[in-house]
């Protein structure tokens, strides 16, 4: 297997842990900035719709990084979709995919099941459910929990901040609850 | 009067800024020409590719991690964790300037209970969503243009939650 066909591969998480770890030096070393996502979407209210709410009014401007940052991340995937594409179907594990071809979902060829996640299906009850108020449900939880997955899990870990093990520890049980005994119902509407 | 209120509720909110959202401030004092902002470009795009690659934006992984049906999840976050906190540490002890010179700065981030709240909320979101805010540009990127109605969520979430915020237990 040459060097591309090797790199096209799902990658092990022992590459890709190690290498997401590393953003958080990389942002500190190129220009001092703390690893975090979710307050972007605060730069783009307190831009774009500050309503005069407190809670928007500060220097975005002086955060314009993280915009940049996320628009990164945006070409990033488009990079590795296009250019650098698994051939093969994802690789879910059997009683998943047992439990999901219940709910009608078999196609395992995208990254987000296509069967759910679809412009047809917005406005059907589960597609609502699930697009608008679970997206809605991440955007509110994050700010109220003053950060996300990177924010709190990796970079405020890292920091050996203990709210931060708070917050990871919570957003884990609210998955588990959501996994494995609501999100069941969602599925089956 | 008036002044005085506005005064206090601007330098107030930058105060709140820190306190609340530590995480994500940028700490720099120096200012740059804009252009310098491209190396967050970069460094957003070889995350989004590790993001696309290792299948972190991958619904189905998420769905996986909650069920307990596959280690990949948990082997990725904690091995980011470890090598965040090696780094971090080595940061602190050698006193590692940034490139422009400057000390890097950490704020220690205060408890509230929001990060109980909202951390379960935002926990039920992302196992109906597949991603945290992070995989949903990526997501967008890798062309599930639906997840823009996500992202636009997301982000109405996060006004609707500076609209209530002062309602909301912390």
């Amino acid at each position: 297997m040459n060097i591309i066909e090797i790199i096209k591969q799902p990658w092990p998480w022992y590459i890709a842990g190690p290498l997401i770890g590393l953003t958080v030096p990389t942002l500190l070393l190129i220009g001092n900035k703390s690893f975090g996502i979710s307050s972007s979407l605060r730069h783009v209210c307190a831009a774009c719709i500050p309503a005069n709410i407190p809670f928007f009014k500060y220097d975005w401007k002086k955060e314009i990084w993280n915009l940049f940052f996320v628009s990164g991340i945006f070409f990033g995937g488009m990079i590795a979709a296009y250019l650098l594409a698994n051939p093969n179907q994802v690789i879910v594990h059997p009683t998943l995919a047992i439990e999901l071809e219940k709910y009608g979902i078999t196609d395992f060829s995208g990254l987000v099941p296509v069967q759910l996640f679809n412009w047809s299906n917005v406005l059907t009850l589960k597609g609502f459910l699930m697009l608008v108020v679970g997206g809605f449900m991440v955007g509110f939880g994050t700010r109220y929990a003053g950060g996300c997955t990177s924010g709190h899990a990796i970079m405020g870990l890292s920091t050996l901040q203990w709210p931060s093990l708070v917050a990871t520890c919570c957003f884990m049980l609210g998955g588990f609850i959501m996994a494995n005994f609501i999100l069941p119902f969602i599925l089956s509407l | 009067m008036q002044n005085i209120e506005q005064q206090t509720i601007e330098t107030n909110t930058d105060f709140e800024v820190r306190s609340l959202d530590a995480i994500c401030v940028n700490e720099s004092h120096l200012e740059h020409k804009w252009y310098h902002n491209l190396k967050y470009v970069a460094v957003g795009i070889a995350f989004g590719i590790v993001f696309v690659k290792a299948e972190i934006i991958s619904w189905f992984r998420i769905q996986e991690m909650f069920r307990l049906q596959s280690f990949h999840m948990y082997g990725v976050i904690g091995s980011a964790v470890i090598v965040g906190m090696i780094s971090v540490f080595l940061i602190k002890i050698f006193n590692v300037k940034t490139i422009y010179g400057e000390t890097i700065e950490f704020h220690p981030k205060a408890f509230n209970k929001g990060q109980i709240y909202g951390g379960l909320l935002f926990g039920l979101g992302w196992a109906i969503t597949g991603a945290c805010p992070g995989p949903l540009f990526a997501q967008i990127g890798s062309g599930a243009s639906v997840i823009i109605i996500t992202l636009l969520s997301a982000t109405l979430g996060t006004w609707v939650y500076g609209y209530i915020r002062e309602k909301l237990p912390h």
